[in-house]
Formats: C-alpha cells, structure tokens, sequence
C-alpha cells in the first residue's frame, strides 16, 4: 500500500471515529441532563407541592407558581396566537414576494432568537412603568404584564408556522375557490386556514413549549408572589421563577423543591413537543 | 341558485359586491396590522432600551463603553465587565460546540447507518427543546462541582499559574497567557469557563441541526462523482459537503452565537456574579443578560439605567449577529432556488 493512500485512509478512519464521537458526547449531555432533572425530581415528588403555596417555605408547595404559570402562558398564547396566525397568513397569502412582507418575515426570524431578557425589560418599560404611574403604585408588576412578555416571544413563533404551514397549501384550492366566486378574505379564514389547521395548531404548542419555561422575562413583569394570586392584575408567581428563587437559596429542601420544579417544566416541555410531532406525522399521512 | 341568482335586482349584486369589497379593505388592513406588531416589537425593543438606558448614556457618555468599573456605591458603570464576560463565554461556547456539532451533522448525514439517523437526530433536537432554567439547575447542582472536584484541579496544576502544590508547569512557564487564563485560587466551580461549556451544551443542537439541513442539500450527484473518483467519506465532507454549504455553515455558527449571546438563565447560574475583571477562565464574573437579572429588580436612578443601556447593547449586537446568519442562510436558500 503506498503511503499517500495509507495516510487518507488513516485520516478518513479518525474523522469517522471523531464524528461519532461528538455525536456520543452530544448524546451523553442529553443523557446526563435528562438523567438528573428525572432523579432529583421524582426524590423530590410530594402531593404537598400541588396543594400547598411557597409562602410555607421549606415545607410548603409549588401550587402558586403552578397556577401563575398556567395563567400567563394562557394569557400569552391567547395574545399571541390571534395576532401570529393573521400575521402569518398575511405574510403568506398577501404580502409574498414584495419588499414589505420579506421585511417582516425577515425581521421574524431574527426576533425568533432575539434574547429574551430585552423583551421582558421591553414590557416593563411599556406596561409594568406605565400601570404604576396611573395606579399610584397600587399595581406594578402583574401576571398581565408576564402574559405580555411571553407573547412576545410566542409570537414570531406562530407567525413563522402559520406562514410556511400556508404556503404549503396546494394553490389549486385557492384558485377553485377564487373560480367559484369566494372573495379571499372568506377564502383565506374559512378554507386556507381550515387546511392548515393542524400546522398551525403544532405552532401554537410549540410556541407554549417554547415560552413555558422561560424565566428571564418574567423576573421584571409577572415579578413573583408568595400567595396564591388569581387575578392577572396581581403579582404573580411562575415555576421557573420560583425554581430561580429556590435554586439561589442556600436550603437543601429548597432545591429539593426546585428540582420538583424542573421536573414538572420538563415533562410538560416533552410532552408539548411530543404531541405537536404527533400532530404533524398524522396529518402527513392523511394528505398522502 | 344561480337561477335565483340572475333574477336578483342588478342594486343589490352590486350592494354585495361593494360590501364583499369594504371587508376585503378591512381584513387586509387587520392582517397588515398584525404583522406590522411583528416589526413594532423588535422596534419597541430596542427603541425602550435606547431610551431607559438614556441616564446612563448621557452621565458617562462613550466612557460608558471602555469603563470596567461597576460601583453602585459612587454610582459609577462601565459596560466592560459585563461585555466581556458575554463575549468570552460565548466564544468559549462556539470553540466547543462548532467542532462537535460539525462532527454530528457529518455523522449524522454520511456516517450513520439510515436506521439510526432519525432517531439520533430527534434525541439531538430534544436538547434543543430542554428549558435555559433546567440547564441553568443541572449546571449549578451538577456541572460545576463535577468541574470543581474532577476537571478544575488538573487544569490549574497543569496550565494554571497558581497551582495549589505551589511548582510551576512546563506550560505555565513557557507559553504565553496560558498561565493566567488557568491561574486561579477561587475554590468554587462556577466560572466563565464552566458558562461557555453550558451555553456549548446548549447551542449544539441549533448549530448541528441547521448544518445537518444545509448538508442535505448538497445534490447527490455532487456527492457521487466525488465518490466514484475515489474520495473517501472525510474528503467529501471536508471537500465537496463543506465548501457547497459554507455560507449556510456560518449562518448556523451566528445563529448559536446570537443565541449564547442572549441567553440569560443558564449563564446566571454558573457565572457566579462577580462584577470585576479577571484574565482567569476559572475565575467567576458576569454576563451582560446575568447582570441584568441579579441586579435589574433592586436597582434605582442611574445604576437602572445602565442595566437598561447594557441590555440596548446585548439587543443591538445579537441583532446583528444573527441579521448575519439569516443573510448567510439566504445564500444557500437561493442557489437551491427556493
């Protein structure tokens, strides 16, 4: 064997060995992580964590920052998802192909990972200052203004779903509809969005998957709260800005509580990413 | 109907067709609003840093941007600390994460067998999906004492400039900087070096899956006459897979960049907040995005300020790192003529 060829071969037989071990390293950190958020947070598994609030401490619950996550993602995704799905359908029905809608569609997928922390001090500056000065200091931080923080950060997600999910459309059916008379506005809400559904639907989930376990924007809009706090109005109180709070302490139990935290996020995360696959492989199928 | 149609009065077709025309006027106008809330929201952003961070701006002026101080006491800010410490991890977390993601999109497109292609890729994108805070927890709980007990120890003795049996390496000695990036006598892991390893962890996944994607593209002929001259699988990666996709590859690499940039929650946990400047690795200090969430909630007047200049910053930088990934996507989007 000459030694050119021996030295390609030997190079292509340690690059094969290197990309698969960087796959394996990837693979081990998933592995390592999954692994710990799973241990930790079963040990840490208790029925107090779903029935008692924070303000007991060590030995109380999550059950306020539970329900305060489930309010303001509501709130976000029902700001979000109007707004995102009509954004999208314009991009992707009305503005394709001219300067202003390739703009936008742009600037969505650079503000898809525009950091997090600027939107949440983004909403404080329009909401949070805003409420206080008009309510005399009475409402400042409010679950409300969490809400916001979120939607905006749920939003380009819907709009970017919405706008491919609708190009992929077969544009027969717009132009049978258009043949028969349909003015587009009832074209696109009662057949383009009908036969998108199911995409846009996966976009909704993952935009909460997406936004259920940020934290940075929450610390200086929904602010935190130890009571249990209904009213968005309020301040309120959210898994991971309490698994933030916990994991700072300097107490055991209160990592103990913050793991149970993290594991309650994760698997609802898995789950929502789970079902929007789901979701997606069916409806596959179905147009085949 | 259509019989019914022709007998209707020719006022009320057109009433109809007038009505059907004011609300296909209304639904554009309501559609082009919503997707003008998209551009008001990245406007916004960066429009309510610009003006909260004005104090700020306006107190130390270009001084802000070359000040290392950060004294809440004499209400004095510079932006250096905080940039730096952004900037070292997430090129710390680049030199990681491009070579291993690189190694997976490769094995992932061309060494795989096809059944462990799928499921390899969706576990990959898992870690994608996994929440900062969790990472930030497995960080703080796990990885940095792990780093602390087991990989910090050797690397001050061997590379460090303050080993604790107190003898000089051969490296410490001889090579440059080297000494000091690994010198440290903080006893705890939490680091810039253990932040980058953590953002690495972190953008593996949406660096390797967009190469992965752009390695799908390159047409198979391509691939083949490079095979059927003799290449092997390296040399068509390396040869023909990477220069076709090199714009698409950069993109990718600024698209992790932009997002290890920003990222807050597990960069706080591990950084450990210290707010002065040190040339160790293995010494703790602070991000723009962790100094803004430790500080923002207790800060009043002129240090609020700051914080908001700085997040003006962190907003104005990321958004042109990744305008320049999206342009480097593009490239490849339209030789694929798409």
């Amino acid at each position: 064997m000459s030694s050119p060829y021996l030295r390609r071969r030997i190079t292509n037989a340690l690059a094969m060995v290197m990309s698969t071990l960087a796959t394996l390293v990837g693979l081990a950190f998933l592995a390592w992580i999954l692994w710990e958020t799973l241990r930790q947070g079963i040990s840490a598994l208790d029925l107090k964590l779903f029935t008692k609030i924070t303000a007991y401490g060590e030995s109380g619950g999550l059950a306020n920052a539970m329900v305060g996550s489930l309010i303001i993602n509501f709130i976000g995704i029902a700001i979000a998802t109007p707004i995102g799905v009509l954004a999208g359908t314009w991009l992707a029905e009305y503005a394709d192909r001219t300067r202003l809608g390739e703009s936008i569609r742009f600037l969505n997928d650079i503000l898809l990972s525009a950091p997090s922390i600027v939107m949440g001090l983004f909403v404080y500056t329009i909401i949070v200052l805003p409420t206080t000065v008009l309510t005399h200091g009475s409402t400042t931080f409010s679950g409300f203004a969490g809400g916001v923080a979120l939607a905006l950060i749920a939003l380009p997600v819907i709009v970017r779903t919405t706008d491919e999910m609708l190009r992929l459309v077969p544009s027969t059916l717009r132009e049978a509809a258009l043949s028969l008379g349909v003015p587009q506005w009832k074209l696109t809400l009662q057949i383009l969005i009908r036969a998108a559904r199911s995409g846009i639907i996966t976009g909704v989930l993952l935009a909460l998957a997406r936004i259920s376990g940020e934290t940075a924007p929450l610390l200086f809009t929904a602010f935190g709260n130890n009571y249990m706090a209904i009213n968005p109005i309020e301040k309120m109180s959210s898994l991971p800005q309490i698994i933030y709070q916990y994991a700072n302490d300097p107490g055991d139990a209160m990592h103990a509580l913050a793991w149970a935290g993290a594991f309650v996020i994760t698997m609802f995360v898995l789950l929502l990413s789970l079902a929007s696959r789901l979701i997606l492989s069916r409806t596959k199928v179905s147009h085949d | 109907m259509p019989a019914n149609q022709a007998a209707l009065p020719i006022d009320i077709l057109e009433q109809r067709s007038h009505r059907d025309a004011r609300h296909e006027r209304l639904f554009r106008w309501l559609l082009k609003g919503c997707a003008l809330i998209v551009l008001a929201s990245l406007l916004g952003a960066a429009g309510a840093t610009l003006w909260g961070g004005r104090e700020a701006f306006s107190a130390f002026g270009w001084h802000f941007l070359v000040s290392s101080a950060w004294d809440p006491g004499n209400d004095v800010y510079g932006a250096v600390v905080p940039v730096y410490g952004t900037i070292a991890t997430s090129l710390i977390a680049l030199l990681i994460a491009v070579p291993i993601s690189f190694g997976i999109a490769v094995y992932l497109s061309e060494v795989a067998p096809a059944w462990l292609r799928t499921p390899v890729a969706s576990a990959i994108e898992l870690l994608a999906g996994i929440p900062s805070i969790i990472y930030g927890m497995w960080g703080l709980f796990v990885f940095a004492p792990f780093f602390a007990n087991h990989i910090k120890p050797w690397l001050t003795n061997n590379l460090g400039n303050k080993p604790d049996d107190g003898k000089l390496s051969w490296v410490a000695e001889h090579v440059p900087f080297v000494g000091k990036l690994f010198g440290s006598d903080y006893p705890f892991g939490a680091s810039i070096l253990v932040a980058g390893i953590v953002l690495a962890v972190m953008i593996i996944p949406f660096i390797s899956s967009v190469m992965r994607e752009v390695f799908q593209t390159v047409p198979t002929r391509l691939k083949e006459s490079a095979y059927a001259l003799g290449s092997s699988t390296w040399e068509v990666s390396w040869d023909i897979v990477l220069p076709y996709t090199r714009s698409a590859v950069i993109g990718g690499i600024f698209l992790g960049l932009g997002r290890a940039l920003g990222e807050t929650m597990a960069v706080t946990f591990v950084l450990g907040n210290a707010m002065h400047l040190s040339a160790s690795l293995l010494d703790p200090g602070a991000s723009i995005a962790s100094t803004i969430a430790n500080q923002f909630s207790e800060a009043t007047g002129l240090q609020k300020s700051s914080l908001m200049a700085l997040a003006f910053l962190l907003f104005v930088v990321t958004f042109v790192v990744l305008l320049i990934a999206r342009l480097m996507l593009r490239q490849l989007a339209r030789k694929e003529g798409r």
